[in-house]
C-alpha cells in the first residue's frame, strides 16, 4: 500500500493531519527520553550511595532499570510500537534468545 | 516517479523509509542485522562477566572505574539518540534543513562520547598498567567496550558520510531509507551502551 501512495498527490488536509500526528509522537519520545534520564539517575544513585540498598539488591535491580530502559529505547525511539514490526521484532527477539542463552552458559562454565 | 527524484509536500508519502521495495528491503535487512548484533554483543558480555574478576593481580574494576566520566558518557550517548529521533521527525515532515542539523548535532554527541572513550581507556593504561594483554579481566573489558567504541565511530563516518553525500540533493524515496537504517543504527548502540553502564561500570562499583 504504501508503495502506491508517491503516485497519488497528498492533499494538504493529509499533510496537515500527518503533522499533528508525527508532533503527537515526537511528544512521545520526549516523554520517554525523560524517563529514560530519570532511571538512569536512580541507577548511578542506587551505586554511588551504596550504604543506602544491600548489594544483593542493587544488582538485580539496576539490571531492571536497563531493561526497562530498554523496551523505552527500542519501542519508542526505534519504533517497534509502530505497525509492521512483526519481522523486526522476530528477528530480534530471537537474537536476545541465542544471547541469553549464550550469557547463562558462560556463567555456569566459570561457576561450576 | 523515480526514487532519486527530490520529495515534495504533495509527493511525500508517510513512511519514506518504506515507500519503495529498496526501501522495505533495507528496513528489514537491518532489523536481522540488529538480531545477529545483539548475540554478537551479548557472547562479549557473557566473557566479560566470566572473566571480570580475573584480574592477575592487576587492578580491580572498583578500583579502575570512576562514575562521573560514565556518567557524562552516558547522558552524551542518551541525549544524541534523542536528537537522531528529532532528525527523523523532521524527516516525515520533509524539513530536510533540520534533519540535517540534527544528524550534525547528533555526529558531535557521539563525537564527544568516544572522546571521553579514548581519553578512560588512555588513563588505564598510563595510570594503571591495564592493558588489553595485563589480564583476562583486561582482554574481556577492552574487547566489550572497544567493541562498542569502534561500532560509535563507524556510526559517525556513516552519519557523517550520509549528511555530506546528500547535502544538496534533499530527500528522495532513495535515501530516506539510508536515513532511517543510520538513525536505527545509532539508537542500537545506544541500546548496548545502556548495558555497559550498568553491567560494566555501575556492577563493577558494587563489586
Amino acid at each position: 500500500m504504501a508503495s502506491k501512495q508517491p503516485e497519488i498527490a497528498n492533499s494538504k488536509v493529509n499533510i496537515e493531519y500527518r503533522r499533528k500526528k508525527n508532533a503527537e509522537d515526537m511528544k512521545h519520545q520526549v516523554i520517554s527520553f525523560a524517563l529514560m534520564i530519570f532511571l538512569t539517575l536512580i541507577a548511578f544513585l542506587a551505586v554511588m550511595y551504596p550504604k543506602t540498598f544491600d548489594p544483593l539488591f542493587t544488582v538485580p535491580f539496576i539490571i531492571l532499570l536497563a531493561v526497562v530502559q530498554v523496551i523505552f529505547q527500542l519501542y519508542y525511539f526505534m519504533h517497534m510500537s509502530h505497525k509492521g514490526h512483526e519481522a523486526p521484532a522476530l528477528f530480534l527477539y530471537a537474537g536476545i534468545a541465542v544471547g541469553f542463552l549464550t550469557i547463562l552458559t558462560f556463567m555456569l562454565l566459570m561457576w561450576w | 516517479m523515480q526514487a532519486e527524484e527530490r520529495l515534495t509536500l504533495e509527493t511525500l508519502p508517510a513512511d519514506p523509509e518504506k515507500a519503495t521495495l529498496e526501501g522495505k528491503n533495507k528496513f528489514l535487512g537491518f532489523w536481522l542485522f540488529l538480531g545477529g548484533e545483539t548475540v554478537l554483543f551479548a557472547s562479549l558480555f557473557g566473557t566479560y562477566l566470566a572473566l571480570k574478576n580475573s584480574t592477575n593481580g592487576g587492578p580491580t574494576t572498583q578500583e579502575l572505574f570512576e562514575l562521573p566520566i560514565v556518567f557524562a558518557a552516558t547522558m552524551l550517548l542518551l541525549t544524541s539518540s534523542l536528537t537522531s529521533v528529532y532528525a527523523m521527525y523532521h524527516m516525515k515532515n520533509l524539513k530536510f534543513k533540520q534533519m540535517q542539523l540534527w544528524l550534525i548535532v547528533t555526529v558531535l554527541l557521539g563525537a564527544a562520547f568516544l572522546g571521553l572513550e579514548i581519553y578512560e581507556f588512555h588513563h588505564y593504561v598510563t595510570h594503571f598498567k591495564h592493558t588489553i594483554k595485563s589480564s583476562a579481566f583486561g582482554s574481556a573489558f577492552y574487547t566489550l567496550v572497544g567493541t562498542h567504541g569502534a561500532h560509535v565511530a563507524f556510526g559517525l563516518l556513516w552519519i557523517s558520510a550520509l549528511i555530506l553525500r546528500n547535502a544538496k540533493r534533499g530527500l528522495t524515496l532513495y535515501n530516506a531509507p539510508k536515513y532511517y537504517v543510520a538513525s536505527l543504527y545509532w539508537h542500537f548502540i545506544d541500546v548496548v551502551w545502556v548495558f555497559i553502564f550498568t553491567v560494566v561500570y555501575l556492577m563493577g562499583m558494587v563489586g
